[in-house]
C-alpha cells in the first residue's frame, strides 16, 4: 500500500514539474541550443527537441524530481540527435567537408613547420578565470566562440564537456575511432582557447563590442 | 623532445584518457621549458570549468 502511495506521489510531482512553464521553457531552450550545435541546423534541432519532449511526456510518470526528469529528457534528445545524424550521414554534405578541410589550414597557422607555436599564437596566461565567470559579457563571448567552431568539432566538444559523456560513448554515437575523436577534441580546444584569449583576455577581460 | 603541437595534443588527450609514463615524462620536460604550453595546460582545466559553469548557469538562470 505504501509503495502505491509513493508512486502516486511521484507521479503527482512529475505532473507538477511538467506544468511548471518556466522550468520547461528553460529546459527547452537548453535542448534547442544543444541540438542546434549537434545538428548544425535549426529546423532539424526543433524537430528533434519536439519529438524528445513528446517522448518524455509519455513516460514521465516515474520521475520524482527536476534533475532526474531533465537527465531523462536529455537522454531521449541524445537518441533523437543520433538518429538524425545517422540519417544525415547517408547524404554526405559536401559543404561541411569543405569546412573541415579549411580548418586544417587554419590550424597550421597556429604552429610553424617544426610544430612550435607561431610567435603571436603562443598562449598567454589568462587573468582571473573565476571572476570572468561572473561577467555577463563573458558568456556572450563564450557562446559566440562555441558557435564559431566547425560543426563536427562543436558537436564532439559539447558531448564531451557539456553533456559530460565519456569517449567511448561519443565514438559509438558519432561513429568515430578513438583517434578521430582525439583529433577533433584537440582542434576544438585549440580553437576555442584561441577565440576566448583573443576576444576576452587580450581585450582586457571586457568586450564592449557585444551587446 | 616533443614539439608544441604534440604537447598540446597530449594535454588535450589527458582530458579523455590517462597518459602513459613516457607521455607524462616528455610532456613534463616540454612544459617546464615552454610557457605557451604551460599556459595551454592551465587553460585545458579552465575550459572544462567554463563549459560546466556555462551548462550550470543555464540551469540556474531563470529559477
Amino acid at each position: 500500500m505504501t509503495a502505491n502511495r509513493d508512486q502516486k506521489e511521484d507521479t503527482q510531482q512529475t505532473s507538477n514539474l511538467l506544468a511548471d512553464a518556466p522550468f520547461l521553457e528553460d529546459v527547452r531552450r537548453q535542448m534547442i541550443k544543444f541540438a542546434t550545435l549537434q545538428l548544425g541546423d535549426g529546423h532539424l534541432a526543433e524537430d528533434a527537441v519536439q519529438e524528445a519532449l513528446i517522448g518524455a511526456l509519455k513516460n514521465a510518470s516515474s520521475f520524482g524530481g527536476r534533475a532526474a526528469l531533465k537527465t531523462w529528457i536529455f537522454a531521449i534528445l541524445k537518441n533523437k540527435i543520433a538518429d538524425t545524424l545517422r540519417y544525415k550521414q547517408r547524404v554526405v554534405n559536401a559543404s561541411s567537408l569543405l569546412r573541415e578541410d579549411e580548418d586544417d589550414e587554419a590550424l597550421s597557422e597556429l604552429f610553424d613547420r617544426k610544430g612550435h607555436w607561431q610567435r603571436d599564437e603562443r598562449p598567454v596566461a589568462w587573468g582571473n578565470p573565476e571572476a570572468s565567470l561572473r561577467e555577463k559579457y563573458f558568456w556572450s563571448m563564450f557562446e559566440a566562440c562555441l558557435e564559431r567552431l566547425p560543426p563536427k568539432q562543436a558537436r564532439v566538444f559539447m558531448m564531451r564537456e557539456f553533456l559530460e559523456l565519456d569517449a567511448d560513448e561519443i565514438c559509438a554515437t558519432m561513429n568515430l575511432t578513438t583517434s578521430n575523436l582525439h583529433v577533433l577534441l584537440h582542434r576544438s580546444r585549440l580553437r576555442l582557447r584561441e577565440c576566448i584569449e583573443n576576444k576576452w583576455y587580450l581585450q582586457g577581460e571586457r568586450n564592449d563590442q557585444l551587446p | 623532445m616533443i614539439n608544441c603541437r604534440n604537447a598540446t595534443r597530449l594535454l588535450s588527450e589527458a582530458q579523455e584518457r590517462p597518459l602513459s609514463i613516457t607521455e607524462r615524462m616528455s610532456l613534463k620536460l616540454h612544459v617546464i621549458m615552454c610557457s605557451g604550453c604551460q599556459n595551454f595546460k592551465d587553460q585545458m582545466e579552465t575550459l572544462r570549468l567554463m563549459t560546466r559553469a556555462y551548462a550550470k548557469r543555464k540551469n540556474d538562470h531563470d529559477e
